[in-house]
C-alpha cells in the first residue's frame, strides 16, 4: 500500500489537485493574454470608461452629503433650507444613477469580453491537442493535461470576470477617497493616512500565515483526494483482498491531518475578516472622535473658521464615510493580487502547452498519396523512445501490395513499436520507412494516415451513438455501409441486442461494453475505413475464439487487396501470414511462412507449440 | 450494465435529518457558540452608528444649539472602543468555533462516506459509477464543508443586522423607517426573481461544462485513434461548436447575476434619497438632529447588505443541498450483500470444496432474462477446474458468487459444504483468492503492492509467489526491483507484466480457492505455461478455477465447464468433452483446428 508520509504520498497520488504556484514571467503572460481579448478590445476601453465614471459617481454621491447635511444643519430659513436640499437631492440622484448605469454596462460588458476570451483560449488550446505529438501525450499524464483545460482556464476566466476591473476601481476609490479626505480636512485625512499603513500590516502579517497554511491545506487535501480516486476506482479489488478495515484506517490518518491543517488554514483566513472589520471600527471611531472635538471647537470658534482644521459637521459626516469605505478597497486589493497570481500562472501552464512543438511543424510542401499500391518497405531501422536505450535494431521488413505480414514475439519485443512508426506517431531513428517507394518522412502526415486503418490495442470510444461511433472510420458511409461493416466484423449480432440497436448511446468510453464488444467495434470501425495499408494490433485479444473465427471470415475480405500488418499473441489468428517475423529484444530473429518457421524449429516453434506442450 | 438502477431508496425526510444531528451532535457546543459569538458583531455594527449619532447631536449640538461638550465626545468614543473590543472578541470567537464545527463535521462525514462505501457490495459500486463516488466523496464534501462554514457564520448575523438595523431605526425615528418596510419586501422580491431565473441557467452551463469537459478527456484518451483516422478537423469543429454554446450558456447566467449588483445599488441609493428628503424636511422642522439623519441612513447602508448576504446564502445553500442529496444518495443506500445472519461466522475455509446447487443468478432483479440459470457443478479439494465459453456466456458471473461478491437468485453455493451467506464475509473471501478480469495495482512499490495478499510475508515468501507467477524474472530485472514504484493504477508495466503481478498477489494470500477470471490474456503462451506448472507443484492442494479464452490454459484441467448462453453445457476432461461435446469442438477446433493440418 502507498506510503503514509503524507507530502510525500500526496504528492504522488494527487497531481491533478497540486497547488498552484506563481507564474514565471508575469510580464510575458499578460502580453499573451491580452492578444486572446483580441477583437474585444473596444469593449474593454468601455468597460473601463464605465469603471471610471461608477468610481467617480460614487465618491462624488458621498461628497454630496456635506452640502446636504450642512445645508439642514446650520441656521436659516426653512423654506430656503428645503429648497437647498431639493436641489442637493437632484444632483445626488443624478449621480447615482450615473454611477448604477455605468455599473451595469461594465459587468456586462467584461462578461460578454471574459466568456469571448476563455472560449478562444480554449479553442486554442484544443485546436492545439490535436496537433500534439503522440510522444507528448505518452509522456504527460492525461489528468495533467485535464487541469490545465478545466483549472487553468477557470483561473483565467475568474480574472477576467472581476479581478482586473475590481482592482483598477478599487485603487481608482482609493486614491479618489484619500483625496477627497484631504480637501475635505487635513488633520483627519493624516489620521487616517497612519492608521492606513498600519491596518494593512495586520492584514498582510495573517495573510502570510494563512499562506503557509493554505498550501498545506492544498498538500493534505492532494493526499486525501488522490486516496480517494484510487482506492474507489480499484473499490472491488479491495473487497477481494478483505482491505476494507484497513484502507479505510489509512484514510482515516490522511482524514484526520487534512481535518486539522483545514481547521488552522480556514480560521486564519477566517479571522481576516473580523480583524479588518475592527481595524476599520477603530479608525472609524478614532476618526468620528478628533473629527467631532474639531467640529465642537471650530463652533466655540476655537479653530479660525479659515482654519486648515477648521470642520463642519457635512464634513464629518463625509469624512467619517470615506475612511469607513477606506479600508475596503485595500483588502479587495490584497485578495485580488492571489487570485491574479494564480491566473498568471495558470496561463502561463495554458501557453507552455500552446508552445509545444506540434507534429505537423514541417508538413508543408510534401507529397500527398493518391492511389497507392500499398508497398510498404522497413529499411535497416533502429529506432529508441528514449535516446541510448534502443528499442527495435535494424528492422527490415517488405510488404508487398495485398500481402499479410504477421509480427509475433513476448511483451516488450517492439511489435507495437514498429506500427507507431509506420503511422509516424514517432520518426525513425536510423534507416527508412517508404511506401510505394515514398520516404515516409516526405509524406504529409494527414495523407500518410489517411492511407492507414488501425485497430488499436487499447479500444476507446466515443460519447455518441454505436453508429456515430463505427462512422468515424469513414465520415462520408452512409447507414447501410456502416451496418455491413458491422456485420464484416460481428459487431452486428450484439449491437442489433442493445435496446435501440444502432441508435444506442455509448457514454464513459463504451463503459457499458465488455472489452471483446469494443474490440468488435473498433475492427467495424476500420473495415468501413477504404485505406490501402491496414494495421491489427492485438485487434482481437479479448474476443472469445469462436467468435473470432466468426470474424476471421469477415476479416479476410477486409485484408483482401489490403497490405496488412497483424500482431496478435494467438498464434492461430496469423497462421496463414505471407511472412511472420518473430520479433525478440527489438530484432528480427526469425522469418517466414508459417510451415517454415515450424520445419526450423526455433523461438517460433516453441512459442507455437507451448500451446501444444501440455498435449 | 445498460440501464443503471437509481441508487439511493427513499428515506423519510425526518430519518435524514436524524442522520446529519449525528453527525452535528460530538459538536454541538460548536454549532451553537460559533453563530452565537457572531452576535457581538451585529451589536457592534448596530449600536457604533448610533453613538456616532449621539456623539454629532448631542456632542456638538445641532441647529446652533451649544452640545455637551469635549467630555461627552470622548466619553462617547470610549464607549465606541469598548463595543469594538468585545466585536473582535465575539467575531474571532465566532470564526473558530463556527469553522471547527464546519471542518469536523465535514472531515467526519467525508469518513463516513468513506467507510460506507467500504461497505458497499459489488452491486452497489456497479449502481454508482466508481466516477460518481469519487465526486461525492472528494467535490461535494469540501463543498458542503465551505457552505457550513459560511452558513454558521452568517446564519445569526445576516438576519441580526437586517432586524437590528431595523429595531435602531425605528427607534431613532419610526416615521423615516417607514421607508425600510417598503424597501425590503420590494428588493427581496426582486433577488429572489433574479435568482429563479439565473438557476436554471446555471445548471444549463454546469452541463455545457461538462460536456466539453468529457469530450476533451475523450479526445486525449483517444488521441491515436484520431491522429490514425486523421479526425483533427471534426474533432475542432465540434469543439467549437461546443464552446460557443457553452459561451452562451455561460453569459445567458451570468448577465442576471450581474443585475443582482446594480438593482442592490439602485434599491439603496433611491432609500437613501427619500430618507434624506423626508428626514431633512422634519430635520428642518427641527423634530431631529443631523446626527441621527446620518445614523438612519448608515443603518439603510447595513440593511441592505446584509439583504445581499441572505441572497448570496440561497444561491450557496441551493448547491449545498445538491451536494447533501447526493452525499445521502451513498449514505442512505442499503447494503445488499451482509454477514448479519450468517450463521457460522468464524467458520474458516479449510478445504476448499465448492459445491453449486441449482444456482440461478441476475444482476438486476428487474430483468427477465438470467445470467446464469440451474448451475450445479462440484469441485473437490486440490482440483484444476477450467471454464470455457464464448463472451458473455456467464463464465465472469458464476466464479463471482464463490467469494459471494454477488448473492444467487435462486439454489445455493456451498464451500466446504456450508453456504456461502454462512460465513462471515472476510473468513471467506480470506480463503477464496480471486484474480479479476479489470484488474488494478496501486501507487506504491512492488513490494507493498504484494502485501496486499499477506501483510505479514517474508521477503522469501514475496520472492517465491512471484517466482511462481513468473513475475520474479522482470521484476528482479527493474533497477530498484521490488523496491520500484508503481504509477497509480501500475501505469509503469506493461499489460502482461501487471496481470503477472495481480496473480502474485493473489498467491501470497495462499488461498484454499484460487479463481483466475481470464488472467493471462495479455501473457504470452510459453509464460502461460509456465505459471500453470508452478500451480501444480506449489498449489497443489488449492482449489483452482480458470477462466481462459484458449483451451490450452485448461486443457489439463480435472474437470472442464462448457458454458453457453448462461447454462453449463458440457462438463468433463478435455478428452471426454473433445468427443461428446459440440460447442467444445467448436472451440477447440476453432483455436487448432489449422495446427491440425499443418502437423
Amino acid at each position: 500500500m502507498p506510503p503514509m508520509n503524507p507530502g510525500q504520498g500526496g504528492m504522488n497520488r494527487g497531481g491533478r489537485f497540486a497547488e498552484k504556484v506563481k507564474p514565471k514571467d508575469m510580464k510575458r503572460a499578460i502580453k499573451r493574454l491580452l492578444s486572446y481579448v483580441g477583437e474585444d478590445k473596444a469593449k474593454v476601453f468601455l468597460a473601463i470608461a464605465c469603471v471610471l465614471i461608477s468610481a467617480g459617481a460614487n465618491l462624488a454621491g458621498t461628497y454630496m452629503l456635506r452640502p446636504i447635511i450642512n445645508n439642514l444643519g446650520e441656521d436659516g430659513d426653512a423654506a430656503q433650507k428645503i429648497r437647498g436640499l431639493l436641489i442637493g437631492l437632484l444632483v445626488m440622484a443624478l449621480i447615482y444613477a450615473t454611477g448604477v448605469a455605468a455599473t451595469f454596462i461594465q459587468s456586462r460588458t467584461m462578461i460578454r469580453v471574459s466568456q469571448n476570451t476563455l472560449k478562444r483560449i480554449r479553442d486554442d488550446l484544443f485546436a492545439k491537442l490535436q496537433r500534439l505529438t503522440v510522444r507528448y501525450y505518452d509522456t504527460n499524464s492525461a489528468g495533467d493535461i485535464m487541469s490545465r483545460f478545466t483549472n487553468d482556464v477557470d483561473n483565467i476566466g475568474q480574472m477576467f470576470d472581476s479581478t482586473v476591473l475590481q482592482m483598477f476601481s478599487g485603487s481608482l476609490t482609493l486614491i479618489g477617497s484619500l483625496t477627497l479626505m484631504f480637501i475635505t480636512n487635513v488633520p483627519l485625512a493624516l489620521v487616517t493616512l497612519v492608521l492606513t499603513p498600519l491596518m494593512a500590516k495586520v492584514g498582510a502579517t495573517i495573510a502570510q500565515h494563512t499562506r503557509k497554511y493554505f498550501r498545506l491545506q492544498q498538500e493534505n487535501l492532494g493526499a486525501v483526494n488522490g486516496y480517494i480516486e484510487e482506492t474507489i476506482t480499484g473499490q472491488k479489488v479491495v473487497k477481494v483482498f478483505n482491505h476494507e478495515e484497513k484502507v479505510s484506517s489509512e484514510f482515516g490518518v490522511l482524514n484526520k491531518n487534512l481535518r486539522d491543517v483545514q481547521a488552522r488554514a480556514n480560521f486564519l483566513g477566517g479571522i481576516m475578516g473580523p480583524c479588518m472589520n475592527a481595524m476599520s471600527q477603530v479608525s472609524y471611531t478614532i476618526t468620528a472622535f478628533i473629527g467631532a472635538m474639531l467640529v465642537f471647537f471650530t463652533r466655540l470658534g476655537t479653530i479660525g473658521v479659515a482654519g486648515f482644521a477648521a470642520l463642519d459637521v457635512g464634513g464629518l459626516t463625509v469624512f467619517v464615510n470615506y475612511s469607513k469605505q477606506f479600508s475596503r478597497p485595500i483588502n479587495e486589493i490584497a485578495n485580488q493580487v492571489n487570485v491574479i497570481m494564480s491566473a498568471l500562472a495558470g496561463a502561463e501552464r495554458v501557453f507552455s502547452v500552446m508552445d509545444e512543438e506540434p507534429e505537423d511543424i514541417n508538413d508543408t510542401n510534401k507529397v500527398r498519396l493518391e492511389n497507392i499500391k500499398g508497398d510498404v518497405v522497413l529499411d535497416n531501422v533502429t529506432f529508441g523512445y528514449v535516446s541510448g536505450k534502443t528499442i527495435l535494431k535494424n528492422i527490415s521488413i517488405h510488404a508487398k501490395p495485398g500481402q499479410k505480414i504477421a509480427l509475433v514475439g513476448s511483451t516488450g519485443a517492439g511489435k507495437t513499436t514498429i506500427t507507431n512508426l509506420l503511422t509516424r506517431f514517432y520518426d525513425v531513428g536510423e534507416g527508412k520507412i517508404t511506401i510505394d517507394g515514398i520516404d515516409i518522412r516526405d509524406i504529409e502526415r494527414s495523407s500518410l494516415r489517411e492511407n492507414i486503418a488501425m485497430v488499436l490495442q487499447d479500444t476507446h470510444l466515443f460519447t455518441g451513438t454505436v453508429m456515430e461511433n463505427i462512422r468515424y472510420g469513414r465520415l462520408d458511409a452512409d447507414d447501410n455501409e456502416v451496418r455491413s461493416a458491422a456485420i464484416t466484423s460481428s459487431a452486428h449480432m450484439f449491437i442489433k441486442n442493445m435496446p435501440d440497436g444502432y441508435d444506442t448511446m455509448l457514454t464513459g468510453d463504451g463503459a457499458n461494453l465488455s472489452q471483446g464488444q469494443r474490440q468488435l467495434l473498433n475492427i467495424a470501425r476500420a473495415a468501413l475505413s477504404k485505406a490501402p495499408i491496414l494495421i491489427l494490433d492485438e485487434a482481437t485479444s479479448s474476443v472469445d475464439t469462436r467468435t473470432e473465427q466468426h470474424i476471421n471470415r469477415g476479416m479476410d475480405a477486409l485484408m483482401e487487396n489490403r497490405t496488412t500488418f497483424v500482431i496478435a499473441h494467438r498464434l492461430s489468428t496469423i497462421r496463414n501470414a505471407d511472412a511472420i517475423m518473430v520479433l525478440e529484444n527489438g530484432e528480427i530473429i526469425e522469418r517466414g511462412t508459417h510451415e517454415e518457421l515450424l520445419a526450423m524449429k526455433g523461438r517460433y516453434f516453441e512459442l507455437y507449440t507451448g500451446i501444444k506442450e501440455l498435449d | 450494465m445498460l440501464c443503471r438502477v437509481k441508487p439511493g431508496r427513499a428515506v423519510k425526510g425526518s430519518d435524514r435529518v436524524k442522520k446529519y444531528l449525528g453527525f452535528i451532535k460530538p459538536y454541538i457546543l460548536y454549532f451553537i457558540l460559533g453563530p452565537l459569538l457572531m452576535l457581538t458583531e451585529v451589536a457592534g455594527e448596530i449600536v457604533l452608528p448610533r453613538l456616532m449619532g449621539e456623539m454629532v447631536d448631542n456632542g456638538i449640538g445641532t441647529g446652533g444649539a451649544q452640545g455637551l461638550g469635549a467630555g461627552y465626545i470622548a466619553g462617547h468614543a470610549l464607549m465606541m472602543f469598548g463595543f469594538i473590543i468585545i466585536m473582535i472578541t465575539g467575531g474571532i470567537g465566532g470564526h473558530y468555533f463556527s469553522i471547527k464545527a464546519a471542518v469536523n463535521f465535514s472531515s467526519d462525514l467525508r469518513k463516513a462516506v468513506f467507510d460506507k462505501v467500504q461497505t458497499f457490495s459489488f452491486k452497489n459500486i456497479d449502481d454508482f459509477s466508481t466516477g460518481s463516488l469519487v465526486t461525492r466523496l472528494t467535490n461535494d464534501i469540501t463543498q458542503i464543508m465551505n457552505i457550513t462554514r459560511m452558513a454558521l457564520i452568517m446564519a445569526v448575523r445576516a438576519p441580526g443586522m437586517l432586524i437590528g438595523g431595523v429595531i435602531m431605526a425605528c427607534s431613532i425615528n419610526p416615521r423615516l423607517a417607514m421607508i425600510l418596510l417598503v424597501m425590503i419586501p420590494l428588493l427581496g422580491i426582486a433577488i429572489f426573481g433574479l435568482l429563479r431565473t439565473s438557476l436554471p441557467r446555471f445548471t444549463l452551463m454546469q452541463e455545457k461544462l461538462d460536456g466539453l469537459n468529457a469530450r476533451t478527456q475523450e479526445n486525449i484518451t483517444n488521441v491515436r485513434v484520431i491522429k490514425s483516422f486523421v479526425r483533427d478537423k471534426l474533432e475542432i469543429k465540434r469543439f467549437n461548436e461546443a464552446s460557443c454554446e457553452l459561451r452562451d450558456a455561460t453569459f445567458s447566467a451570468m448577465k442576471i447575476v450581474v443585475c443582482t449588483m446594480p438593482v442592490m445599488t439602485l434599491a439603496m441609493n433611491i432609500a437613501t434619497l427619500v430618507t434624506l428628503w423626508r428626514g431633512g424636511n422634519i430635520v428642518i422642522a427641527g423634530d431631529m438632529g443631523v446626527g441621527s439623519l446620518s445614523a438612519i441612513i448608515q443603518y439603510i447602508t447595513q440593511i441592505l447588505g446584509s439583504l445581499m448576504m441572505v441572497s448570496m446564502m440561497i444561491i450557496s445553500s441551493s448547491r449545498a443541498v445538491a451536494s447533501l442529496k447526493r452525499i445521502s444518495e451513498v449514505l442512505d443506500t442499503e447494503v445488499d450483500l451482509t454477514d448479519e445472519n450468517a450463521k457460522y461466522k468464524d467458520r474458516h475455509v479449510t478445504e476448499g470444496r465448492i459445491e453449486f446447487r441449482n444456482v440461478y443468478f441476475k444482476y438486476y432483479e428487474n430483468r427477465d432474462d438470467y445470467v446464469l440459470s440451474d448451475i450445479s457443478f462440484t469441485a473437490e479439494p486440490g482440483q484444476v477446474i477450467g471454464i470455457v465459453g464464448v463472451t458473455g456466456s456467464g463464465k465472469s458471473s458464476l466464479v463471482q458468487l464463490i467469494p459471494r461478491l454477488y448473492d444467487v437468485l435462486k439454489g445455493e453455493v456451498l464451500v466446504d459444504g456450508i453456504n456461502v451467506k454462512d460465513y462471515g464475509i472476510k473468513n471467506l473471501r480470506e480463503g477464496v483468492s480471486m484474480v479479476l478480469q479489470k484488474n488494478v495495482l496501486f501507487s506504491g512499490t512492488i513490494e507493498e503492492n504484494l502485501r496486499w495478499g499477506d501483510e505479514n510475508a517474508s521477503m522469501e515468501e514475496i520472492r517465491s509467489a512471484a517466482e511462481a507467477a513468473q513475475a520474479d524474472g522482470f521484476v528482479s530485472s527493474f533497477i530498484n526491483g521490488y523496491e520500484m514504484e508503481l504509477g497509480q493504477g501500475g501505469v509503469n508495466v506493461s499489460g502482461g507484466q501487471k496481470q503477472r503481478l495481480c496473480i502474485a498477489r493473489a498467491l501470497l494470500k495462499k488461498p484454499r480457492i484460487l479463481i483466475l477470471d481470464d488472467s493471462t490474456s495479455a501473457v504470452d503462451t510459453a509464460t502461460e505455461a509456465r505459471i500453470r506448472s508452478a500451480f501444480r507443484t506449489a498449489l497443489k492442494d488449492t482449489t483452482k478455477i480458470i477462466i481462459a479464452q484458449r483451451i490450452s490454459s485448461v486443457i489439463d484441467a480435472d474437470k472442464i465447464l462448457v458454458m453457453n448462453d448462461g447454462r453449463i453445457v458440457g462438463e468433463g476432461t478435455h478428452s471426454e468433452l473433445i468427443k461428446s461435446n459440440k460447442e467444445y469442438q467448436e472451440i477447440y477446433y476453432s483455436q487448432a483446428d489449422k495446427e491440425k493440418e499443418v502437423s
